[in-house]
């Protein structure tokens, strides 16, 4: 299994052709309190960088953006009811969406965990 | 600079703050509480005296006859009045003091409008009388659209939109009616993050796809890569100008001939008219559409006190298409509504209606009561008071709160601030919710989202120097404290009518209905939504 990270702070764990997405610890921090998430429809075919899901916080309502191309395969039926999930376990439990890929190749164009910090870092 | 406000104002708190006993009826002096209108009322009492009723219902009728009571609270009259008075005392107006809530434009409420919109003559017309018996009312409508016209060079104004989004619809309907004529059928419609939210809001509900143009650092629309993204499926854009960040989109024109050029439109988001009306005409900017919010620039009252009006002033390219109904002159000087498709009239392409009627009467006597006590000069000075006001607030706090955009020239009608260098675990919610015990209502929030933190302040036209020297020495008290760690910010406010309330509870399990009856088909108890 490896992670990738995007720019716009989502992370996905590969395993296979299916790539489990959520957003990053980071990105959670920054929005605050996550009120509800809007996942994709199962079955929607995705390219990357379209924008899938919305998630809302007291703050703001952010689009998360699907960091590869594919079908989205699975969602986390458990934000319904409990949208705290991101934060709390942002890059575990509170994960958003699965995408079965259809272009490996773009896991490319993502960072690795320690690019990611030094980009977080950057901020 | 000096001292803030040296001479200034203040109030005197005394022993004010945490009640230091408790009193037998709950209130604190002046400060009241107030029951619910269910909690006070009982089905045995009524406002009204109401007959019984003479003869039982019609046979056919009966079957509608309730079995139950309404539940329906029951007060008098004077519990009523009192009720909802002492409910006002918790809250905050405009008519208290400032209220700089950013890109929303609160600003004092004229009383001379409210004098003219109480003539008989406006406030008592019905929609379906005959025409010729509101030939006044029809006049006002007539001599608004003149002046939205006059004041931004555009050709045509559609007068029913009932408030700022519903008049973005509007004008994206045009555009999508332009694009059928035209037998095109492009579904993109380009909005800047400077843009208001409602734009994107609007695209899609109208059912276009939103592309979103990235900002400059400097606070405007990134224009290369605006026109990167036009072609041959954009409708068209959807710029706030001034934008979101408080500042004007100088190169509006350039956006708009390339717009053109693409064969596309240009909707602008008029909701900040104040800063630039009777000195920018968004006509001679290249603007296909715009809504002008009368609940803004022309004073009208806001939100709760009254509804809105969103007219939208149209190019020529779009005012074949604008919404019916029309007020039109006859060649007797009789004035008309032109309500059907016409082709006489030259509304024969019109998309459809955005409305049952003609639109918000009492907006529009009050709008244009305000035009015309104001006169071309007055409106000229509202936008030159409005942009002087927004950079005394500038210029005042950037030295504590970061500007991110002071580098970009004088803001326009409102000042960008960043939380950024408040001490750790502070940040712009703290200095929102420390205003409120300042006496203020807080400031726009986490807007625009192109900058961290965001507070947005618009004090407005109508704000004297006095007012704002109190404003500014609040806001940079707190901006001290928040940068020192001042940890009772947290818990701010400490003296209004309720604590920081649990906007993430309140957003996670909202509470929508009464809770204080069991049985209420429908009605969740409190341990079913987690509440307590």
């Amino acid at each position: 299994m490896t992670r990738y990270f995007s720019e716009d702070h989502e992370w996905i764990e590969v395993e296979g052709d299916l790539g489990t997405v959520g957003i990053t610890d980071y990105a959670q921090g920054q929005l605050g309190d996550i009120t509800f998430v809007e996942v994709p429809a199962e079955g929607a075919s995705v390219s990357k960088g379209d924008s899938v899901s919305v998630v809302d916080s007291v703050k703001a309502a952010s689009d998360v953006y699907t960091p590869v191309s594919g079908t989205i395969a699975a969602v986390n039926e458990a934000l319904a009811d409990q949208p705290e999930l991101v934060n709390t376990e942002a890059e575990t439990g509170g994960w958003l969406f699965r995408v079965t890929l259809s272009d490996a190749a773009e896991l490319g164009t993502l960072m690795d965990e320690a690019a990611y910090k030094s980009y977080v870092d950057s901020l | 600079m000096n001292a803030p406000n040296a001479s200034g104002w203040r109030p005197s708190m005394g022993e004010a703050g945490e009640a230091k006993f408790a009193t037998s009826s709950g209130d604190y002096g002046l400060m009241l509480e107030e029951a619910l209108s269910f909690e006070l009322g009982s089905a045995d009492k009524c406002g009204v005296d109401i007959d019984e009723p003479s003869r039982a219902p019609a046979a056919g009728l009966s079957k509608f006859l309730r079995k139950s009571t309404p539940a329906l609270p029951g007060l008098t009259e004077p519990e009523t009045v009192r009720h909802y008075t002492r409910l006002s005392r918790q809250n905050y107006a405009i008519d208290l003091g400032p209220f700089p809530l950013g890109s929303c434009t609160m600003k004092h409420n004229p009383r001379l409008n409210e004098k003219m919109a109480r003539l008989p003559g406006f406030a008592d017309v019905h929609p379906m009388q005959p025409q010729t018996t509101v030939q006044g009312a029809l006049e006002v409508i007539e001599q608004l659209a003149d002046w939205l016209i006059t004041l931004t060079g555009m050709a045509s104004v559609a007068m029913s939109p009932k408030a700022g989004a519903h008049g973005e619809l509007c004008g994206l309907l045009c555009i999508r009616a332009a694009l059928d004529a035209r037998g095109e059928t492009r579904d993109v419609v380009l909005v800047p993050e400077s843009a208001h939210g409602t734009n994107p809001a609007t695209a899609a509900f109208a059912g276009f796809k939103v592309e979103s143009i990235p900002a400059t650092p400097a606070g405007r629309v990134d224009v290369a890569a605006l026109k990167a993204k036009l072609g041959p499926n954009v409708a068209g854009v959807m710029i706030t100008n001034p934008n979101t960040c408080g500042l004007f989109e100088p190169d509006m024109r350039e956006i708009a001939d390339a717009v053109h050029a693409a064969g596309g439109y240009v909707y602008c988001d008029g909701a900040n008219f104040n800063a630039i009306v009777g000195k920018v005409r968004p006509g001679d900017l290249g603007v296909d559409a715009m809504h002008i919010n009368l609940h803004k620039t022309f004073s009208t009252p806001h939100g709760g006190g009254g509804p809105g009006a969103g007219p939208v002033v149209l190019s020529e390219a779009l005012a074949p298409f604008a919404p019916l109904p029309f007020v039109t002159r006859g060649a007797d000087g009789s004035i008309h509504l032109v309500e059907e498709e016409n082709a006489a009239e030259g509304h024969a392409q019109a998309f459809g209606r955005m409305v049952a009627f003609h639109g918000q009467m009492g907006m529009f006597t009050r709008a244009l009561t305000y035009i015309l006590s104001h006169g071309a000069d007055g409106l000229r000075t509202v936008a030159e008071d409005a942009v002087l006001n927004a950079n005394y607030v500038l210029r005042s706090c950037e030295d504590l709160l970061p500007a991110p955009f002071a580098d970009s020239g004088p803001c326009m009608h409102e000042a960008l601030f960043s939380d950024a260098g408040l001490a750790e675990g502070f940040s712009t919610l703290d200095i929102a919710k420390g205003l409120i015990d300042e006496g203020f209502h807080p400031m726009t929030v986490y807007f625009p989202l192109v900058v961290k933190g965001a507070m947005l302040v618009e004090p407005t036209e109508t704000e004297s120097k006095a007012g704002l020297d109190r404003f500014i020495a609040s806001l940079r008290s707190l901006a001290e404290r928040a940068k020192a760690g001042d940890e009772s910010l947290h818990s701010a406010p400490h003296f209004a009518p309720r604590r920081r309330l649990d906007e993430t509870l309140a957003a996670r399990k909202p509470v929508l209905v009464w809770q204080g009856e069991p049985g209420i088909p429908g009605t969740p108890s409190l341990s079913e939504i987690g509440g307590s």
